[in-house]
């Protein structure tokens, strides 16, 4: 693999750029493997990097029915942070946050992580307590985290409507400085680049169409390019989560759901943090490019159509445009959405399977992305030694029936 | 965006309803005699198909009452319409149902 560096890009440039090599191979699928990973998104790609890097497993492919990163990995609205509420998650997203600031780095690829902090408003003084005790409960576990009184927010995001006459006035809001965003399609490449360089083989137009399972065990996973063995296998595939686990025979809790997110026409920079609020449902950013990314709360219905009602659209525009007035007549230019698995209490499963060698990692909902490294990094050691690493310890199935939820909806300071 | 056609009110917005989820989820008979599996199995555990679902919906918007639809979840087509009470029609996905066709 060729190191990227500023003297690649000179050398290139000075050729016309047409001696760039491939990020990535395409090889051929092979009979066997050690660890097959189905899904190639960002979780998917992450895990089978983390298994070359960290627990020497080479061996590796990893099926994607589509294109890398065509699935909700390019389809999010980009936001990381980590200010979620319960000791199990500040611990998953936190660890994810830390692989977050040294990625681009470590992968050699610049993924665009800007730390440009994330606020998530109060609009009345009961959300504000609650939103207090996250700010309290995120500083007992490490994760940065502030209060801002409505002065203070205007001051730092003086685009924000600050008139207190209107129906959800700002009170106040959290601020988590280390919070931002990054390139999503850049985290899926850099991860697949950094997988492949380690000897993974990355299969693209390869679907999943069952599991062979020998007495309870996994022996390989059948596909629509044929029969591929393998010791063990970890599924990652966000909204098919529950039609994978129903070919092992294994019910989840999961409901899929279309979730949406939109793009303005690009704008000179004007606002230079991400802005969240629960209480009127829409959250929003800039890109680099200049495009205002806004998202939307999930469809109450189960769909796997990517796309979604437009009565949410119109819901989110509505809060957005009374939010930012001065957004009031910017150009929405593409709208999409993509499919979540969402689990009961909007917390992920992460864990072991009733069948042996098989590993689920799904129901991140309408927050998956935040977390990809860190999801990746502990999955890929759930799968290397067969146990959970002490961080998703708690993300079992089991949960569901032992009762040790990690109730997240509305704990994360976010609409869901 | 779909248009559904309630039983009561004929076809209307998706927006002047509420979806509530999985139908014919049937109480546990007996459940004091119900294990833990069987309980999250219960309560947790869903059927969330590719494919034909039913599921329950309310006309919040409306006149207020419940009533079932069949649905294919992978185009939004709405197959089949009924009230709380009768007997889930048969539906076929690529026959639609009685219903008009969602958007």
């Amino acid at each position: 693999m060729p190191h990227y560096s500023i003297f690649t890009l000179a050398r290139n440039a000075l050729t016309g750029h047409d001696r760039w090599t491939e990020a990535w191979r395409s090889p051929p699928l092979k009979p066997h493997y050690d660890v097959v990973i189905v899904g190639g998104g960002g979780h998917g790609l992450a895990t089978a990097y983390y298994l070359a890097k960290e627990h020497g497993i080479t061996n590796v492919a990893v099926l994607e029915k589509g294109w890398i990163g065509g699935g909700n990995t390019g389809r999010n609205t980009t936001i990381v942070r980590s200010n979620y509420l319960y000791d199990e998650s500040a611990g998953l997203y936190e660890h994810s946050l830390k692989l977050w600031e040294g990625l681009t780095r470590e992968l050699n690829f610049n993924i665009m992580f800007s730390q440009r902090g994330v606020m998530n408003l109060a609009h009345d003084h009961h959300e504000a307590r609650d939103l207090k005790r996250r700010v309290h409960a995120n500083r007992l576990n490490g994760v940065d985290s502030e209060w801002l009184d409505r002065k203070a927010v205007l001051k730092f995001c003086p685009v924000l409507n600050g008139d207190p006459g209107i129906r959800y006035p700002v009170y106040g809001a959290t601020l988590q400085r280390r919070a931002g965003v990054a390139r999503h399609d850049a985290v899926a490449w850099g991860y697949a680049r950094g997988a492949d360089a380690a000897g993974v083989d990355i299969i693209q137009n390869c679907e999943v169409t069952g599991f062979t399972i020998d007495q309870g065990r996994i022996a390989g996973v059948e596909t629509t390019r044929g029969v591929v063995k393998a010791r063990k296998v970890g599924v990652v595939v966000a909204g098919h989560a529950s039609v994978l686990a129903g070919m092992a025979g294994i019910r989840l809790p999961i409901e899929t759901h279309p979730l949406q997110a939109l793009v303005s026409e690009p704008l000179k920079p004007i606002l230079h943090t991400v802005v969240m609020s629960n209480a009127v449902h829409a959250y929003c950013s800039q890109s680099d490019k200049g495009e205002l990314v806004i998202g939307a709360g999930s469809d109450l219905y189960v769909s796997y159509a990517q796309r979604g009602g437009f009565n949410v659209i119109e819901e989110t525009m509505t809060a957005i445009v009374e939010m930012f007035p001065i957004f009031s007549r910017v150009n929405m230019m593409r709208q999409w959405a993509g499919i979540v698995d969402i689990c009961p209490d909007a917390s992920p499963i992460i864990a072991k399977m009733p069948v042996a060698g098989l590993y689920f990692n799904c129901g991140w909902g309408t927050g998956g992305f935040k977390a990809t490294p860190g999801s990746g990094h502990v999955f890929a050691h759930t799968i290397a030694r067969d146990e959970p690493h002490p961080i998703n310890a708690p993300f079992t199935l089991e949960r569901f029936s032992s009762g040790a939820l990690v109730a997240e909806h509305g704990a994360a300071a976010v609409a869901h | 965006m779909m248009q559904i056609p309630c039983p009561w009110c004929g076809p209307r917005e998706q927006q002047e309803f509420r979806c509530g989820g999985e139908a014919h989820i049937v109480r546990p008979a007996d459940p004091a005699a119900l294990d833990d599996a069987g309980w999250a199995d219960y309560v947790f555990m869903r059927r969330n198909p590719r494919g034909i679902h039913r599921d329950m919906w309310n006309h919040v918007h409306g006149c207020r009452r419940w009533f079932y639809l069949a649905r294919d979840t992978v185009t939004d087509q709405i197959l089949a319409v009924y009230k709380v009470g009768e007997p889930p029609p048969e539906v076929d996905a690529d026959a639609p149902g009685t219903a008009e066709p969602g958007r």
